[in-house]
């Protein structure tokens, strides 16, 4: 994805422009505000990733200002306030999603790359009824999951993170992106709660195949996806 | 800033005596002296002019008197028995003055010296200076006087000396002015010595402070018993700088926790990067060991953000952010988020939750705060003795709703209970356990954010925790 940075921390910049290409993404920079609205407005990006602070025009007037001009490239907030109320006013303005520093790179790289794809696959379009990931299939309309044809029993929570995990098939979901999109709270799950859930899932879904589809991404998050690991 | 020296300098001595004049005491003391002094003027005023007028009133009875006894010896006798009369009269001690003379106004008998001669025509009542004798006619004397004229035109001039009245007047005034002045007097020094007693007490109190602004923290100003208002301001400031000491040395204590326990995962992570560093390590090892150093530093930022988040709430911003939900419905969320846990630990979580129960506040902090009590009874319930289960219940109180996380865990001792809210306080069998002592102080925070009480109960075993959340 081609992606923008704009942030006024240099040495910031700096790193998340090599991180974001390390991991195979076209990034640029802008240090202030007005320069990363005109570069945002010329167009072209799949996602961009704001501070909230910023010389010249702060993060949220630029977000509004670009929305207002029907720019709907998406946003990702990045700030050093707190959560309790901040996120919402971010999401108010027009952001897509909200990340507090200090942050992990893993947790930004998962939710970028979530929020780029939502754009690329589905501009306009309504969402899919039914998933699929190499033998596994859910139906989102009859709540019903097979796998290589034998049907598989799941809890609505499970059934929920199932669907979550597979919309984003192939990409790294984080634990905190599973229970802001699962379970609706966003605070920080302290401790392995989120993966209970999901190696009871994977114990479902999982159990008895030779492949695992749920995958580990470790440092990061979870996986679906049908191919196997990539060895590194 | 130091005191200033207090030299015996004439410029120090003016500068104490206005200090004095300028304090309230005095100021008062002066503004009642004052007072006192109009008022003692008034009375005694009332004093002299009332006993004047008695005296006056004396002398003229005496003098009507006289004269209605003199007329009737005249009535009776004529101007012979008349002088008579007089002349005997005018023997006696005390005797009244006497004045008899012709139609033509030529002295017949008396013994007056000396009266102003346009006086003799006049009939009435005079107040006249007069001579006691022909010798010192200049010696003038006071006198009321009353002129008769008799029949057959001779005049009768009867009268009394004032100089009673007036030496009585003189010591009246001489009184009134010398107590007036004594009064003064006592009340300037009377308001002097308040006002120098009170400024010496108040110059202690700023002697005090500033000693304790510089850094003496443990300074308290002095109570001298004596349960005025100077007192009470001691008292309640001591109170206010007890206060603050408890803050300050809560503070000291968090901010020697925050070093304690962030020392100890700050030396972890160095430790896994410097054993990257050292000797020749495989691919895998370093990756190993990087991964620590990222596990470990997660941990920090952890810390840090439980902190924010707890500085935030207790500067009440999140107010803001209150709405309506359904405080069982985010019971039952959370208690089904941590059933999958507590059931990988061995332990059973059970849900209980009335429907409907709607509190204004934030969801998303009253579920964490569930969020931390569920995980701390799981961690701590895994451990314990007793039944293996936890409970979550949210019911309906008088005025809002109560949400409780009872374990069976080895509890918290009931002398402990008001301490572990504290941030970074661990109980000792804690230590060895992961966290970082913040998750019941975010709870307390949380509860007292939505104006609520948190309880700790022993739960035989076992800690039970209670939020009891107002509905609005």
């Amino acid at each position: 994805m081609r992606l923008l940075i704009i942030e006024d921390d240099r040495a910031a910049v700096a790193y998340l422009v090599k991180a974001f290409r390390e991991a195979g993404h076209v990034a640029d920079q802008a240090t202030d505000g007005l320069d990363g609205y005109a570069m945002a407005r010329e167009g072209g990006y799949d996602l961009l990733v704001v501070d909230r602070m910023l010389p010249k025009l702060d993060g949220l007037s630029l977000i509004r200002s670009l929305r207002e001009q029907k720019v709907e490239t998406p946003v990702l907030i990045l700030s050093a306030l707190g959560q309790v109320d901040d996120r919402v006013k971010g999401l108010r303005a027009g952001g897509d999603d909200y990340l507090p520093k200090p942050y992990a790179f893993s947790e930004l790289l998962a939710r970028a790359e979530v929020l780029a794809r939502r754009r690329a696959s589905a501009p306009g379009t309504s969402e899919a009824t039914a998933y699929r990931v190499g033998d596994l299939e859910l139906d989102r309309l009859s709540h019903r999951v097979v796998r290589a044809g034998r049907e598989i029993v799941l809890q609505p929570r499970e059934f929920r993170l199932l669907e979550y995990l597979m919309r984003h098939a192939g990409q790294v979901v984080t634990r905190t992106m599973l229970l802001e999109h699962v379970w609706d709270y966003h605070f920080d799950p302290q401790t392995n709660v989120i993966d209970v859930h999901v190696s009871r899932l994977r114990g479902k879904i999982d159990r008895g195949f030779e492949h695992a589809l749920i995958q580990t991404v470790r440092g990061a998050g979870y996986v679906v996806r049908a191919e196997e690991p990539r060895t590194t | 800033m130091s005191p200033a020296p207090l030299r015996p300098s004439r410029e120090g001595v003016l500068a104490r005596v206005g200090k004095l004049f300028r304090t309230t005491a005095f100021k008062l003391s002066l503004a009642y002296l004052v007072i006192f002094a109009l008022c003692a003027v008034v009375a005694l005023g009332y004093v002299a002019w009332n006993a004047r007028r008695v005296l006056d009133d004396q002398i003229v009875q005496t003098i009507e008197a006289e004269i209605n006894g003199l007329q009737e010896q005249y009535t009776a006798g004529g101007l012979r028995t008349l002088i008579a009369v007089i002349e005997r009269r005018s023997k006696e001690p005390g005797a009244s003055l006497y004045l008899v003379t012709t139609p033509a106004g030529e002295r017949v008998v008396g013994n007056v010296g000396s009266v102003p001669t346009s006086l003799l025509s006049k009939t009435g009542q005079f107040e006249i200076s007069y001579g006691r004798d022909v010798d010192t006619r200049n010696i003038q004397h006071r006198a009321i006087v009353r002129l008769y004229t008799l029949a057959g035109g001779f005049h009768l001039l009867v009268g009394r000396d004032t100089e009673e009245r007036d030496q009585l007047r003189a010591a009246i005034g001489n009184t009134f002015g010398s107590s007036l002045a004594l009064v003064l007097l006592l009340g300037v020094i009377g308001g002097w010595f308040v006002a120098s007693r009170v400024l010496k007490r108040v110059d202690d109190m700023t002697e005090t402070t500033r000693s304790i602004m510089a850094g003496n923290l443990d300074g308290r100003l002095r109570v001298a018993g004596t349960g005025d208002e100077l007192d009470r301001l001691a008292q309640n400031l001591n109170l206010m700088l007890e206060r603050i000491g408890e803050l300050m040395r809560g503070m000291k204590e968090v901010s020697d926790n925050i070093a304690h326990d962030l020392k100890t995962p700050l030396t972890r992570l160095r430790n896994h990067a410097d054993e990257a560093l050292r000797g020749e390590r495989s691919p895998e090892e370093l990756r190993g060991a990087i991964g620590a150093v990222i596990e470990e530093s997660d941990g920090l930022i952890r810390v840090f953000e439980a902190l924010l988040t707890i500085a935030r709430l207790e500067a009440g911003s999140a107010r803001e952010s209150f709405s309506e939900f359904d405080a069982g419905q985010a019971l039952r969320e959370v208690g089904e988020l941590y059933e999958a846990l507590a059931e990988e630990n061995g332990l059973t979580l059970s849900v209980e939750a009335e429907d409907g129960l709607m509190l204004v506040g934030n969801r998303e902090l009253v579920g964490q705060a569930l969020a931390n009590l569920a995980d701390n009874a799981i961690k701590y319930g895994a451990g314990g003795i007793g039944e293996r289960s936890i409970a979550m219940r949210a019911e309906r109180e008088v005025d809002g709703v109560a949400l409780s996380v009872a374990d069976h865990g080895p509890g918290i001792p009931e002398g402990e209970q008001a301490r572990v809210l504290d941030r970074f306080v661990r109980l000792d069998d804690a230590r060895s356990r992961p966290g970082f002592g913040l998750g019941l102080s975010l709870v307390n925070a949380v509860v007292r954010l939505h104006g609520g009480a948190l309880t700790l109960r022993n739960n035989a075993p076992g800690l039970a925790v209670k939020l009891s959340l107002p509905r609005a």
